[in-house]
């Protein structure tokens, strides 16, 4: 298991150390810091072997996390941990930096001891997590005996990320499906690999332990129950209306732990009682059908040596009553770049020399319209041997639609306890698609 | 919360100002004093002058202060037995605290203090708090057991900690599980034979119950143990499984791996022919897929264990190629990883698409991965013949860019295009030799060497390249050295008239002035070989090459079992067993995939088999570049491809020399060359992979080639100092006394007493038997016919189980009783083994006669070769006949049943040739002596019965012998008469 976690600065120097097996030594600190933070090569893996020592590292903004052991660990956890352990600071204390670090180190200590028991993660829920470490020593004196027994067991417990009790004046919960999606397109116009992460984001304010059931059109529920009773589904897929996709492939989806797997992977429903405030519902993976929000056409010439002609057309390919924005189209250019003259019919164009690339905003776009941008590249001559590597155009935006097709059918809220229902809780749902990687090849 | 200034305070005296705060009677100040101390701990400074004064503001009603103290006390304890001591109080009266978040805590730091006397101390409390009312004590409790151990084994098996743990896997509680059964599994590491976890399907029922119900981290833990499981039979391995899979849509990678591992593993025990085991196959995919859009540093993970799944049931990703394709942003570790299983999962359906993004990948920056991209795209012209011709064409663009690394590459692995696929793209020569002068890396400059020997008669100017290179001859790697050597004696061999000069001058630099003993044999070789019979020299050096295997890279079958146990592990992360990385007995037990069901299947290795264009490949491996010994073998020693004797050399001036080195090389080489591989047709579905294996270099380590060569080394030693004749007549061999010694010695070894048995000869290189060498030959002892052999393990992993079986032979041999290896193989390990032989076994005629097909079995798989056993170990003892009889007989055999032989090149006397067939059973009925020549009437009986009569004539000085057999079944006379040169000639 995990024999040791260190944070270090940029530089090297130890924020924090803490040693859970006598088999790691004092001098595994500066071993990770001399072969890895110092290292003259780039980093070639997160994982290190140094002296039959293994060491896991993140790196978040310029801090680096390492785990270090000495057996034979299930890497994929001690790595899960590491992204945990970045989570349940940023809910402490926000951005995970040098600063911030000093300035908790105590709770860092505290945390650490908590959700790391001689390696072992234990709970490392914050919304627990939050019921008892606290920063304000004292309370743990002041806490009645229920109340004490109430956060043991809600750490140990079945529900560990929901304590009981819970009780607010309005029932509301929100819905955003966040779509990143990810396109690598031949020059040509051949779609190379496109892809739809997405994630279920819900923010619940319920009172009490509320029972939920989320339902979306999924292909495969809705196959199901067209089978099932044809008129029942007609209805239904309506209210998720507007695209003419009724239901959707998802290739894939893991879940929050609050969701009943086992209930999934028979019955295909979600089912769970909720964390209380923001949390991932679930994620999933689409390849099917995607809805490209953009296309990109790339032309570039190279005329002699010392010059090229770039010209990119984009397309929006959406409802035209829907706005994209944030649209942000990135041209390489070569190294050996000396100067750049850019005409675009819309938006704001730039070469910026530190990045090689010529950046071109666009605030707003509505859907099937066209825009396109011309640019003439001087080169330097050089003798350098290499051919530009040419690396693709890529592409920001934000679009008000899941270019996946998901579309939320239903959550019903069930509390037996309380006295509210299901039609008494306020939903709101949201989509939002971004791009993730959307790259074109020139 | 400004507490980053307690990490500024450096100045002099800190200590002692430290000191007086830590003893204010505020508390506020107190709690300054402990976080500066704490603060001075992490950076590494030592605050261990402060131990009384911090451990006296343990008693406190803060839990801040009280966990700070607690966290300096774990660190210092050890430095400070005896004061810690003084800890001990607090502790045990912390563990009676109404407040069970206090009872944990003091329970947790207590087993973090690894001092004995509060070891001691700790049993009593841990005992209740283990049976505390409070799961979350409990729950910490389980932990404090493994801690513990760590500290005092003994102790928490006589205190009986370890039965109040197991009682805990009942627990009502998910999480006292999840610990338990990680403390246990810890436990239990150590202690690899206790049946501590004691997993029966009870236990399993109570695990997979709270699988459900636990933190990710308990599943993880859960899923863990549930892999060390084996399941008693095929139904139980099923209803485990179905009530895995849901983990696989878990958030937390870790569990999803982890029951990955548990599927994988139980996978082997389901029938293939079940439904549920296809659907459990489809079902693996997507999760898998996912993996990939985690953060980069789990993708490296995910991907190193993809590697390993992808090799063990290709069938799962066969169709997820895409995913895999490389991101512009993807770190370099994931991009390498990603090429990787590009490769392996390149079929003919997908190679235009891998193609196309290799060749994106050849004009990133990375230079590692640029290499291996151009190496990718030769890869996928072996492994998918269709694609050969667009590789090359790829790579010759490629080599256009005069990017040097890149035109390096490409040519590495343009040579072994060329042996995959010989005359078929040679046209691209010309252009390879115009990047001669950019080649600096030794790796570029062999291959490029080797294809300019390789095809030296069809480059016009190929004696000036090679000499271009000779000049710098002593600057050179020896992998370039050896490279020059063979393409210059290629070259001379097919061009003589032009390149003597050369060859002479490589021949002196590489034997006189190379301290390189690998150089100098190799060298001497070459020497010998052209000075005594070019022909040969020919048959020997431009020998057809065994052809290359298509998959790269493969792990070993046994490692890949045991690292398909250890997914989601370091150990699937480095491609190693856990024992090459922890130290001590920990979790060094190797584990093992449980064997499939089903009947017919328990033989055949359980991967392969079903899934269609699945590779059932044989693990044999492109030769790794670096690797020239095994390239020598390869190249050099290759038996000729006539078994026949060597053509009688011409010179009469020439012979005493001959018959020297003759007899030298023979028992030099005489270990290596095999009979060529013959193809064996048997009803297993595994015999198509003998067909193109031949002995493959990478399976020769270094040091066994000193072995298996064994003359040759002390030949190298032999001619330390240059033969004084080499440079007057470098043709003419070179002759000294020490030589003909060392030849003679070489002579005498292979001359046994009684019945002739030939050496022993490989049978089964390593690498077509997974690991298991064999080699061996037949020998008659005392009337007994035997198989003798020396079984080699050369894997990494114990061999068990062996038995042996043959197929039905002319002569219906069969083993007289099971093969008798009785201990376990260990890696590196040679076993002399003897089987007797009996004839009494179903018979079949065989082509040659003496052909005999074997197939070894052990717990790996079963192997398939075959071997030729020489006839006169089938001679028996009482083949001697009667004269009235044996007269008789030879009248009565048809002239045409008559078989001629010629035995060249014999110098024995009569009576001593007479002598050296009885030896092996084949009697000398009378002896005539006509015109000086001594005429010898012999007879043997073959153990099914059969008659051989035989006139051997010897002409007084002259070596040649005359062999007239007759039998009534004309068909053995060509093997006895084999037999018959080889007993005289040994």
């Amino acid at each position: 298991m995990i024999g040791g976690l260190f944070i270090y600065n940029h530089k090297g120097e130890v924020l924090i150390s803490r040693v859970y097996r006598d088999d790691i030594g004092r001098n595994a600190v500066d071993a990770f810091r001399v072969n890895v933070i110092h290292a003259r090569q780039q980093v070639r893996s997160p994982v290190t072997n140094i002296a039959r020592t293994s060491f896991f590292h993140v790196k978040r903004s310029n801090i680096w996390l390492a785990a270090v052991t000495k057996q034979n660990v299930n890497a994929a956890m001690v790595f899960e941990f590491l992204y945990k352990m970045c989570d349940v600071m940023t809910a402490y204390f926000g951005k995970i930096s040098e600063e911030n670090i000093k300035n908790n180190f105590v709770l860092i200590y505290e945390l650490l001891d908590e959700i790391l028991d001689f390696g072992y993660p234990q709970n490392s829920e914050t919304g627990a997590l939050k019921t008892f470490i606290t920063q304000q020593g004292i309370k743990g004196q002041h806490q009645t005996k229920e109340e004490q027994s109430q956060i043991t067991s809600q750490v140990t417990g079945q529900i560990g990320w929901r304590r009981e009790g819970i009780k607010y004046r309005r029932n509301e919960l929100f819905l955003d499906v966040l779509e990143s999606v990810n396109l690598l397109m031949s020059p040509q116009g051949q779609v190379l690999s496109a892809h739809v992460s997405g994630r279920v984001v819900m923010k619940s304010y319920l009172s009490g332990m509320p029972e939920c059931k989320f339902g979306m059109n999924d292909k495969i529920v809705i196959d199901k129950q067209g089978k099932g009773g044809a008129s029942d589904d007609a209805g239904k897929s309506d209210l998720g209306g507007g695209s003419g996709k009724q239901s959707i492939a998802i290739d894939d989806c893991t879940f929050h732990q609050c969701v009943r797997l086992s209930k999934f992977d028979s019955e295909r429903s979600i089912s769970f009682i909720p964390p209380d405030g923001e949390y991932e519902l679930m994620r999933y993976r689409t390849t099917k059908d995607i809805i490209l929000p953009f296309r990109v056409i790339p032309l570039v010439r190279e005329v002699g040596r010392t010059k090229l002609e770039v010209k990119v057309v984009i397309k929006s390919n959406f409802k035209p009553s829907l706005l994209a924005q944030k649209i942000e189209v990135r041209i390489p250019t070569p190294l050996n770049t000396s100067g750049v003259q850019v005409i675009c019919m819309k938006g704001k164009a730039k070469y910026k020399a530190s990045e090689n690339a010529i950046v071109w905003k666009i605030k707003r776009m509505a859907g099937m319209k066209e825009s396109q941008i011309s640019a003439e590249i001087e080169l330097l001559p050089t003798n350098d041997k290499k051919k530009w590597a040419r690396p693709p155009i890529s592409m920001n935006f934000e679009v008000p639609f899941a270019p996946s097709g998901l579309k939320v059918r239903y959550l019903k809220v069930f509390e037996s306890k309380l006295n509210y229902s299901d039609h008494d809780v306020i939903k709101w749902v949201r989509y939002i698609g971004r791009s993730g990687i959307y790259e074109t090849r020139c | 919360m400004t507490d980053s200034k307690y990490f500024t305070t450096t100045k002099k005296g800190e200590i002692f100002e430290l000191k007086a705060e830590l003893n204010s009677d505020k508390k506020e100040k107190k709690k300054e004093a402990v976080k500066k101390v704490i603060a001075s701990m992490t950076v590494g400074k030592d605050v261990s002058a402060l131990f009384p004064d911090v451990v006296n503001c343990m008693q406190t009603d803060n839990l801040e202060l009280k966990k700070l103290v607690y966290l300096y006390l774990m660190n210092y304890a050890k430095s400070q037995p005896d004061m810690a001591i003084m800890a001990v109080n607090t502790f045990v009266k912390d563990c009676e605290d109404p407040n069970p978040l206090i009872r944990a805590l003091a329970v947790r730091t207590m087993g973090c203090i690894r001092v004995d006397k509060i070891t001691e101390y700790l049993c009593e409390p841990l005992r209740k708090c283990l049976k505390d009312e409070d799961p979350y004590v409990r729950k910490t409790a389980a932990v404090c057991v493994a801690k513990l151990h760590d500290i005092n084994a003994q102790l928490v098996e006589d205190q009986g900690f370890l039965d109040t743990l197991k009682d805990l896997i009942s627990d009502s509680n998910p999480m006292v599980v999840a610990n338990a059964v990680a403390a246990l599994s810890e436990i239990a590491e150590s202690h690899p034979n206790s049946n501590l976890l004691d997993l029966n399907p009870q236990t399993i029922n109570k695990l997979l119950t709270a699988l459900n119900e636990c933190t990710e981290w308990g599943q993880i833990f859960i899923l863990d143990c549930l892999a060390n499981y084996t399941p008693r039979d095929d139904r139980e391995s099923q209803s485990i499984c179905e009530r895995v899979t849901p983990r696989l849509s878990h958030a937390n990678s870790a569990v999803v791996l982890s029951a990955v591992k548990v599927l994988m593993k139980f996978m082997e025990m389901l029938p293939k022919d079940l439904d549920y085991y296809g659907t459990l196959l489809k079902k693996l995919a997507p999760p898998l897929v996912t993996l990939l859009s985690a953060e980069p540093e789990l993708q490296y993970v995910a991907l190193r264990n993809i590697n390993l799944i992808v090799q063990r049931r290709p069938e799962i990703l066969k169709h997820e190629m895409k995913v895999f394709f490389v991101k512009y942003n993807d770190p370099i570790y994931v991009k390498l990883e990603k090429l990787d299983i590009m490769i392996r999962l390149a079929s003919q359906a997908n190679i235009a698409q891998v193609l196309a993004e290799l060749k994106e990948y050849a004009t990133e920056v990375d230079v590692d991965f640029v290499r291996k991209a151009v190496r990718a795209i030769g890869r996928c012209a072996i492994k998918v013949e269709q694609s050969a011709e667009r590789c090359v064409s790829t790579l010759l663009d490629l080599i256009q860019t005069k990017v040097n690394y890149v035109v390096q590459e490409a040519i590495v692995v343009i040579k072994d295009i060329f042996r995959k696929y010989p005359n078929k793209y040679e046209s691209v020569i010309a252009t390879l030799c115009e990047n001669l002068d950019s080649l600096d890396e030794p790796e570029a400059r062999a291959a490029m060497i080797w294809i300019v020997g390789e095809y030296a008669e069809r480059i016009d100017n190929a004696d000036e390249l090679l000499e271009s290179f000779l000049e710098g001859f002593h600057d050179e790697s020896t992998q370039v050295q050896l490279q020059l050597l063979t393409a210059i004696v290629k070259l001379f061999l097919k061009k003589p008239t032009e390149t003597q000069e050369l060859v002479q001058q490589v021949l002196s630099l590489a034997t006189q002035d190379s301290d390189n003993p690998d150089l100098r044999d190799r060298g001497y070789i070459y020497w010998r070989l052209l000075s005594t019979d070019p022909v040969a020299a020919k048959e020997v050096v431009l020998a057809e090459k065994p052809l290359i295997s298509e998959e790269t890279d493969l792990i070993e079958p046994t490692l890949l079992e045991e690292l398909i146990c250890h997914i989601g592990t370091l150990a699937s992360v480095y491609h190693k067993p856990p024992s090459a990385f922890v130290e001590g007995s920990r979790g060094v037990q190797h584990k093992r995939l449980p064997g499939s069901a089903g009947s017919g299947e328990s033989v055949e290795s359980p991967d392969t088999g079903s899934a269609a264009g699945a590779s059932d490949a044989p693990p044999a491996v492109i030769p790794s570049q670096g690797d020239l010994l095994g390239d020598l073998l390869n190249l050099d020693l290759t038996p000729p491809a006539t078994t026949g004797p060597p053509p009688p050399a011409t010179s009469g001036l020439q012979l005493g020399a001959m018959d020297l080195l003759g007899g030298g090389l023979d028992s030099l080489m005489g270990d290596e060359s095999e009979p060529p591989p013959i193809p064996l047709r048997t009803d297993t579905p595994q015999s198509p992979q003998v067909l193109h294996q031949s002995p493959s270099p990478p399976d020769y380590s270094p040091t066994e080639l000193g072995g298996d060569l064994g003359g040759s080394s002390a030949m190298g030693a032999g001619f330390g100092a240059p033969p004084p004749a080499a440079a007057a007549a470098p043709f003419s061999a070179p002759v000294s006394g020490g030589l003909d010694d060392l030849f003679d010695l070489g002579g005498g070894v292979g001359m046994p007493m009684g019945a002739y048995s030939p050496p022993k000869t490989v049978w089964l290189p390593a690498m077509k038997g997974k690991g298991l060498e064999i080699s061996g030959t037949f020998a008659r002892r005392a009337g007994v016919i035997q198989m003798e052999m020396t079984l080699t393990n050369k894997a990494m992993s114990v061999m068990t189980d062996f038995a042996i079986q043959f197929n039905r032979n002319s002569f219906g041999l069969a083993p007289a009783g099971p093969l008798q290896v009785l201990t376990p193989l260990s890696p590196n390990q040679s076993i002399e083994v003897a089987l007797p032989l009996s004839t009494v076994g179903p018979v079949m005629k065989m082509d040659p006669l003496n052909n005999l097909q074997v197939a070894v079995k052990n717990n790996i798989d079963v192997f398939y070769f075959s071997c030729q056993y020489p006839i006169s170990m089938l001679f028996v003892e009482d083949g001697k006949m009667e004269r009235q009889v044996f007269l008789a007989t030879w009248k009565d055999i048809p002239n045409d049943s008559e078989a001629q032989f010629q035995i060249a090149d014999c110098r024995l006397s009569s009576d001593a040739a007479s002598n050296k067939l009885q030896g092996s059973n084949i009697f000398t009925i009378a002896k005539r002596t006509v015109d000086g020549q001594d005429m010898l009437y012999q007879s043997t009986k073959l153990s099914n019965g059969i008659w051989v009569l035989a006139e051997l004539r010897v002409q007084t000085g002259n070596p040649n012998f005359t062999v007239c057999l007759k039998c009534r079944a004309p068909e053995v006379a060509q093997c006895v008469f084999q037999s018959y040169e080889a007993v005289l000639k040994n």
